[in-house]
């Protein structure tokens, strides 16, 4: 008989051995499908490594990908302390986007510092009003947000998609559907040969989690995450916080949406959002919420992206199989959590068991 | 020969010993009482003889045959049945269906049969079922008799009874000990948990005693005393009377008049309640539980919406105000929810946030400074003696008088004109209790009002001014305390209006 036993506490030290472990266990699977392919694993996973780190040019793609990445994981960690599950990061990151460029092309000629501060601001608030929907909705009529803001990504989506093959579509793109590009005024400048928006993720990291861990409004969010109840007791106004709450979330999720369409797409396309408004829900778990573990996690994460395109082409692994190594790490990453929460006990079986299993 | 026989049983949860080594036997035919504090291990116990945990380490004997008891069906397959506090029954079926409920019978269910052998049961138990019946009509008393029901039904032979008198009026516990000693007659065996002595000595035969996880002693019923009893739990010796700090109430701190509140389901919770309470005075509210105690708690601290009546502390109405308004306000009112940990505290935070849960909002500026709530916190600790390996402990993993002990520090922490306390030594060990009953007493010496909602009479009669009884509520009686009497309160509690009800205004 195998049996589960939650475990006390766990130390520090042990339960990194446990992590490293299942990345450990991850690569040596992975490494039989390697094989498969009739590859060198060691080889394959040197060029992970070498596909991320290899070259100036390669870190400081993945810290441009890590960028987007923090930033939205940091606005779903502000949701997840209150245990409001914003799935929706997608969204807001696309009406985030949308924000952003409705500025950009349609007043181009503004100064390029005045026109980048007023999309940042119109980005952060498209994306919270589009969190504020789900929001509105859960603190009103208590729906649930899970479904609400998963729904709203494919809204944000499809609408997106309506401009770029309708009404914004570049005339001058003979018929290819895409919306014209921003001018450079609408294009976030470059720090160190990568765009701006590093600089701002390492600022929101320390920013957020000063406002989680010290601020009146982060402990009434983690409060309210808590029990509801206990807010009411405390004279916690509840409505409020979750609308402030969810509102920051999404103008987090927002400014990652204008970051992706002024410095990397230089436009508006159902491309910007890239899957990470799902990715940082990962992330954000992964980091225990903690902000400072967020961001680790996160370059962690782009390391693994970056390092998984290199491999495809370096070795013609198809795509498919990149992703298949990814989804392994993960998956024993995720699942070592388990071990961390429980240990296996197995019970010897006794006469008495074994006889009253077969009466039953 | 012993019937059940549990030997060197421990059993552990994460670092926290639950039984350590324990010793526990049942004759054929006896009432046994399991007494113990809170946290003295005896759910841990039996849930380990009803199938719910298996012990890490000793053995179980039932008629001198070793088991192992893997799951609740296997204990009721040896004769073991368990009722819970909280009854395992479906509201929406009859008594009869919830008897066959998850049993292996046939496809078809044979009505007639069933019926027949249901009231068999009854009549030879004298359980006093309705077959036919469905839950959500009974009383709690009928639904224990149910639950009860149910269990013999299903062969068990040994009943175990999970502090069954905690919901019942001092009528229906009547009630139950007449069933359990005939239960007695028929040749099965009660184990009867509980940690009211006077119960323990009305009922059983024999006594096992546990504290801190380790059997005691077992005696006799007929050889012991309270005191005696009081002393085992505890581990040295008490002093069991409640002094009544005799003290002349000032002017009318609280006045509640006509009183409506309605659930989300339009049901009313209370019914037009009118009760005045002046400072320097405790007044208790006895009731069988669920009688509109915590919503008169919830409406007086902005909690639960009003739908008509008024409530004026120091002259002013606090209907209509939110709860920030009423802390704001400098309203000093202290209310110590019924349910710890979904109310009163946050859990998985430590000490030093659940302290300033209240308070935080009278800090200047965005930002928290938790440097004077954690010099509290370690006030706290030592004044109440809270056990905890430290002040960033989060608080769920204490144990529940420590965790009712910092709720408690909190609240009294605030300086309080009106203390609204529901169930204030639930969980607590008797030391503590008799503590916290001294620091109520304090607060009262201070002029401080208290509300105190308490669930054992003699605690209520002993501590309080007055007693209002709720039943249904509504206020079946205000009696002074000095002059009532456990039976007088007990038959307002089962919802008998008195005749001469006195509405003392204390003006």
């Amino acid at each position: 008989m195998l049996r589960m036993v939650k475990r006390a506490q766990m130390s520090k030290t042990k339960s990194t051995g446990i992590r490293l472990l299942a990345v450990f266990l991850a690569l040596a699977t992975a490494a039989i499908l390697i094989m498969a392919m009739n590859l060198n694993p060691l080889e394959v996973y040197g060029g992970l490594f070498k596909g991320a780190f290899g070259s100036a040019y390669r870190v400081r793609e993945v810290i441009i990908k890590a960028t987007s990445l923090i930033i939205t994981s940091l606005g779903i960690a502000i949701a997840f302390k209150m245990q409001f599950w914003n799935i929706g990061g997608e969204g807001q990151i696309l009406m985030g986007a949308f924000a952003a460029s409705c500025l950009a092309l349609n007043i181009p000629d503004l100064s390029r510092p005045l026109l980048l501060v007023l999309m940042i601001i119109a980005g952060m608030i498209g994306g919270g009003l589009w969190a504020l929907i789900p929001a509105f909705f859960r603190a009103q009529w208590k729906t649930n947000e899970t479904i609400v803001t998963l729904m709203m990504n494919y809204i944000a989506l499809k609408w997106v998609m309506y401009l770029q093959y309708g009404p914004w579509k570049d005339p001058l793109a003979l018929g290819f559907p895409k919306i014209p590009n921003f001018t450079l005024n609408g294009i976030l400048p470059k720090v160190l040969g990568m765009h701006i928006g590093w600089i701002f993720a390492i600022i929101l990291v320390f920013l957020v989690a000063i406002f989680l861990n010290h601020s009146k409004k982060g402990y009434e969010i983690a409060v309210l995450g808590e029990s509801e109840n206990t807010a009411l007791y405390a004279g916690i106004n509840v409505k409020r916080t979750i609308i402030t709450a969810i509102f920051l979330s999404g103008a987090l999720c927002g400014l990652t949406g204008m970051i992706q369409a002024s410095a990397l797409n230089n436009t508006l396309s159902i491309e910007v959002s890239e899957g990470i408004g799902y990715t940082a829900i990962i992330t954000t778990w992964l980091g225990g919420l903690k902000p400072v573990f967020i961001s680790l996690v996160s370059v962690l994460f782009a390391a693994l992206l970056q390092g998984g395109s290199f491999i495809q082409i370096a070795f013609g692994i198809p795509q498919a199989a990149a992703q298949l190594l990814q989804g392994m790490i993960l998956f024993f990453v995720l699942g070592s959590e388990f071990f961390i929460r429980y240990k296996l006990v197995v019970d010897r079986p006794s006469l008495g068991e074994a006889k009253e299993e077969l009466e039953e | 020969m012993n019937l059940i026989s549990m030997e060197g049983i421990t059993k552990t949860f994460g670092r926290v010993v639950a039984n350590k080594e324990i010793r526990f036997q049942v004759k054929h035919g006896e009432i046994h009482a399991l007494l113990g504090e809170n946290g003295a291990g005896k759910s841990t116990l039996v849930n380990m003889l009803s199938g719910i945990y298996t012990p890490d380490s000793g053995s179980i004997f039932i008629r001198g045959k070793a088991v192992k008891l893997t799951s609740p069906r296997a204990a009721l397959h040896a004769g073991i049945g368990m009722i819970h506090q909280h009854f395992k029954l479906v509201e929406v079926m009859t008594a009869k269906e919830n008897i066959l409920l998850g049993q292996k019978s046939s496809f078809f269910i044979r009505d007639e049969q069933l019926t027949q052998k249901i009231k068999e049961f009854s009549h030879r138990f004298q359980l006093d079922v309705d077959p036919n019946k469905k839950v959500y009509d009974m009383s709690v008393g009928e639904k224990q008799t149910l639950e009860i029901l149910k269990v013999l039904y299903r062969g068990a032979n040994i009943l175990i009874l999970d502090e069954p008198t905690a919901v019942l009026t001092p009528q229906e516990t009547q009630k139950l000990f007449q069933i359990m000693l005939k239960m007695k007659e028929e040749g099965c065996a009660v184990i009867f948990i509980t940690h009211k002595m006077n119960e323990v000595l009305a009922i059983s035969d024999r006594i096992t005693v546990l504290r801190k996880g380790e059997t005691v002693k077992t005696v006799n019923t007929g050889e012991t005393t309270t005191q005696e009893l009081a002393e085992l739990m505890v581990g040295h010796p008490v002093n069991l009377a409640i002094k009544r700090e005799e003290a002349t109430p000032g002017k009318v701190l609280l006045e509640v008049k006509d009183l409506i509140v309605e659930s989300e389901e339009r049901v009313k919770a209370l019914k037009g309640v009118s009760f005045s309470l002046a400072a320097g005075e405790i007044l208790g509210v006895a009731g069988v539980a669920g009688s509109g105690q915590k919503e008169l708690c919830e409406a007086i601290a902005g909690l639960y919406p009003v739908k008509s009546g008024e409530v004026f502390f120091k002259g002013e109405n606090l209907v209509g105000l939110s709860p920030r308004q009423i802390i704001t306000r400098g309203i000093s009112m202290s209310f110590v929810p019924e349910d710890r940990l979904g109310m009163g505290l946050v859990a998985s935070m430590d000490m030093v946030d659940n302290l300033i849960l209240k308070e935080y909002q009278n800090q200047k500026g965005l930002l928290i400074n938790r440097k004077p709530a954690a010099a509290k916190s370690k006030n706290i600790i030592q004044k109440l003696e809270i056990s905890t390996p430290g002040i960033h402990h989060p608080i769920k993993e204490l144990s529940g008088g420590n965790i009712q002990k910092v709720l408690l520090g909190r609240e009294l922490d605030s300086n309080p004109d009106l203390l609204i306390t529901a169930y204030p030594v639930r969980g607590l060990d008797i030391n503590v209790s008799y503590k916290i009953y001294e620091l109520i007493n304090a607060e009262k010496k201070k002029g401080v009002a208290v509300l105190f909602i308490g669930e054992d009479l003699d605690v209520l009669l002993e501590l309080c001014d007055r007693i209002m009884v709720l039943c249904g509520g509504e206020i079946t009686g205000i009696l002074a305390a000095k002059q009532a009497t456990k039976e007088q309160l007990g038959l307002l509690m089962a919802g008998e209006k008195n005749g001469k009800r006195e509405d003392t205004e204390l003006a």
